[in-house]
């Protein structure tokens, strides 16, 4: 026989961040309960695991992560579209092939890096614009290494 | 045992060229509330001899002559990136103690004094590239020593960021390079009365006979004079204790001249401290108001009225906050006088539970689960989607006493409407024209 069982709400509240800049670890509290009456736990109390968390999922090394917009659109090859949000790890150690923030003769750039034959170049990601090859001349500086590009789709 | 004082280079300045690498190499200043004078000074600016605590408007001309990047305190900004600089200290020792917004002591049990240097390097290189703040380090036994040896490396100038007293053969030759004035728990009333004895420097504390100290500086005195002997004597504090009082005051951007601008502002002020207070669980059995008038808000005695007030039961209810505000305002208030400044200060703080309950003014159990539930949603809100998303209509629309921040840069690491701006198409030819910055 089936017991009474008005709609038994196993419910999992929990706080979720998503203005994650601060990247306060947001705090969860996975709180189910069932209603005193059914006298039955829930099947899935034994199963209760924590709801997805961008912030742990993305952010890596929170006091070295920063965001950032783009301007312009010489990286829409690799995804990387006008007015789009980076999300940028200080702590990661650049390397070839990573798309990084940099600062180039002291602005903030934007490009991918490859070293081919010793030398370094900043790759745009689009045919109509050229790579930049790092002379002795240039200042250069990685700024940040680009973990994750959020495009706004609506 | 070994501690490290951890500092921040010219920190509000650096903060800003995080963000703003143009900055790099110029001379900029960072100007306090109310952009009245020079709190932040970069290395180029100090060279060209302004001096901290300048008024702005005299430095004016300065600032023009020599091309100096000025801007308004951003303390959003600031406070983010001492979060960060903090955390990414705490990956190098279990005990960290923050001592300001750009200070901390590290505790190291590591016994060996070339182990600890290098933790200093390596504490160094990692806060530089996860935060982008340079840092300088002074090693010790005691934490009023690692203070002295902080301030010495800066001192000493150079590249070399890193100092330990450990490693010296004679480290007092720094101390003797110390005023007494900088020794950390002298301030500058001890510090005329020491002058005054003929202890000028810390050297000249530390040899003073223990008995001497004893009696003229009283015990506190005498810890330090320890610590200056290498003998650990200070407590180890890992969280702040609770404040005693709250204050929030500020100068006004222009001089108040009618009573509802003097009105809004006191309000502004009670919703700021009565957020603190909130933040810190307790409540107010006592506020005190005050206005000043006067020229550049200067301390004249008969320049400044107060009145203070006490509140039975106590309360961490703004609203109930704002109107005792302006009942006290009414009583020193005076019409057709100028003033420059306004504050309020809450008093006799106590946490919820051990507030006295009063019998004639008690509140009701609704009533009180209502107001507690409105502040907490009010501050929920605030803190969720930045301050000021919701406030008491009495703290005004427009609020034009306000101070001036005219040169303050945006909140890049707490604003998401307000981030850097990184151009893809720099450096390259090609492609279409380039947009212009929104």
């Amino acid at each position: 026989m089936k017991a009474q069982q008005t709609q038994q709400n196993t419910k999992t509240a929990c706080f979720m961040s998503m203005e994650s800049v601060r990247a306060e670890r947001a705090v969860e509290s996975p709180l189910m309960w069932a209603p005193v009456a059914a006298g039955f736990p829930s099947p899935a109390d034994d199963y209760i695991e924590r709801p997805i968390d961008l912030n742990r999922e993305l952010i890596l090394h929170p006091a070295a992560t920063f965001f950032v917009r783009v301007q312009g659109d010489s990286m829409v090859g690799a995804g990387l579209w006008h007015g789009d949000t980076l999300i940028v790890d200080r702590a990661v150690d650049p390397r070839d092939g990573h798309i990084v923030v940099a600062l180039l003769d002291g602005d903030f750039t934007v490009k991918r890096m490859q070293k081919a034959g010793g030398v370094v170049h900043l790759v745009a990601e689009n045919p109509l614009y050229e790579a930049i090859e790092l002379t002795e001349e240039r200042r250069f500086e990685v700024w940040g290494v680009v973990t994750w590009v959020l495009h706004k789709a609506v | 045992m070994r501690y490290l004082l951890v500092d921040c280079n010219n920190f509000y300045v650096s903060c800003e060229r995080v963000f703003e690498p143009r900055l790099l190499g110029k001379p900029v200043v960072v100007l306090s509330n109310n952009d009245g004078c020079v709190i932040a000074r970069s290395e180029e600016a100090k060279k060209l001899c302004i001096e901290m605590g300048t008024p702005a408007f005299k430095a004016e001309t300065l600032f023009h002559v020599h091309g100096v990047h000025v801007y308004s305190s951003n303390y959003a900004l600031y406070g983010d990136m001492s979060r960060r600089v903090m955390e990414t200290l705490r990956g190098f020792a279990p005990e960290v103690e923050v001592y300001s917004l750009d200070e901390a002591f590290l505790r190291l049990t590591t016994v060996d004094d070339t182990e600890a240097t290098e933790v200093a390097h390596c504490l160094r290189r990692k806060v530089s590239q996860w935060t982008g703040i340079d840092v300088s380090v002074g090693i010790a036994s005691t934490k009023t020593l690692a203070k002295i040896a902080n301030y010495s490396v800066k001192l000493l100038g150079g590249d070399n960021k890193v100092l330990s007293f450990e490693h010296m053969p004679y480290p007092d030759q720094f101390l003797a390079d110390t005023p007494v004035e900088r020794v950390w728990g002298i301030g500058p009333r001890r510090a005329r009365f020491l002058r005054r004895q003929g202890v000028e420097t810390a050297l000249a504390l530390k040899r003073a006979p223990g008995a001497w100290v004893r009696q003229h500086l009283t015990v506190s005195g005498l810890r330090t004079a320890m610590e200056l002997r290498g003998i650990p004597c200070l407590p180890w504090e890992e969280a702040a204790p609770g404040k005693k009082s709250l204050t929030c005051s500020r100068s006004f951007g222009r001089p108040i001249t009618c009573l509802w601008e003097m009105e809004e502002a006191l309000a502004c002020y009670v919703t700021r401290v009565a957020e603190k207070l909130r933040q810190q669980g307790k409540v107010a059995s006592s506020m005190e108001v005050f206005v000043r008038g006067g020229k550049y808000a200067k301390r004249m005695a008969h320049g400044t009225r107060s009145a203070t007030l006490r509140l039975s039961p106590a309360t961490d209810y703004t609203p109930e906050l704002i109107a005792l505000a302006h009942r006290l305002l009414a009583r020193i208030y005076e019409p057709g006088k100028e003033y420059r400044k306004a504050g309020v200060i809450l008093n006799h703080l106590c946490s919820q539970g051990e507030a006295q309950l009063d019998l004639f003014h008690a509140r009701s159990e609704a009533e009180w689960q209502r107001q507690s539930s409105l502040m907490r949603t009010m501050d929920s809100l605030n803190f969720r989607f930045g301050q000021d998303t919701i406030f008491p209509g009495s703290t005004g629309l427009t609020r034009p006493w306000r101070m001036r921040q005219e040169r303050k840069s945006p909140g890049y690491t707490t604003r998401w409407n307000e981030l850097c701006w990184v151009r893809s198409d720099i450096g390259s030819s090609g492609g279409t024209e380039p947009r212009t910055l929104e």
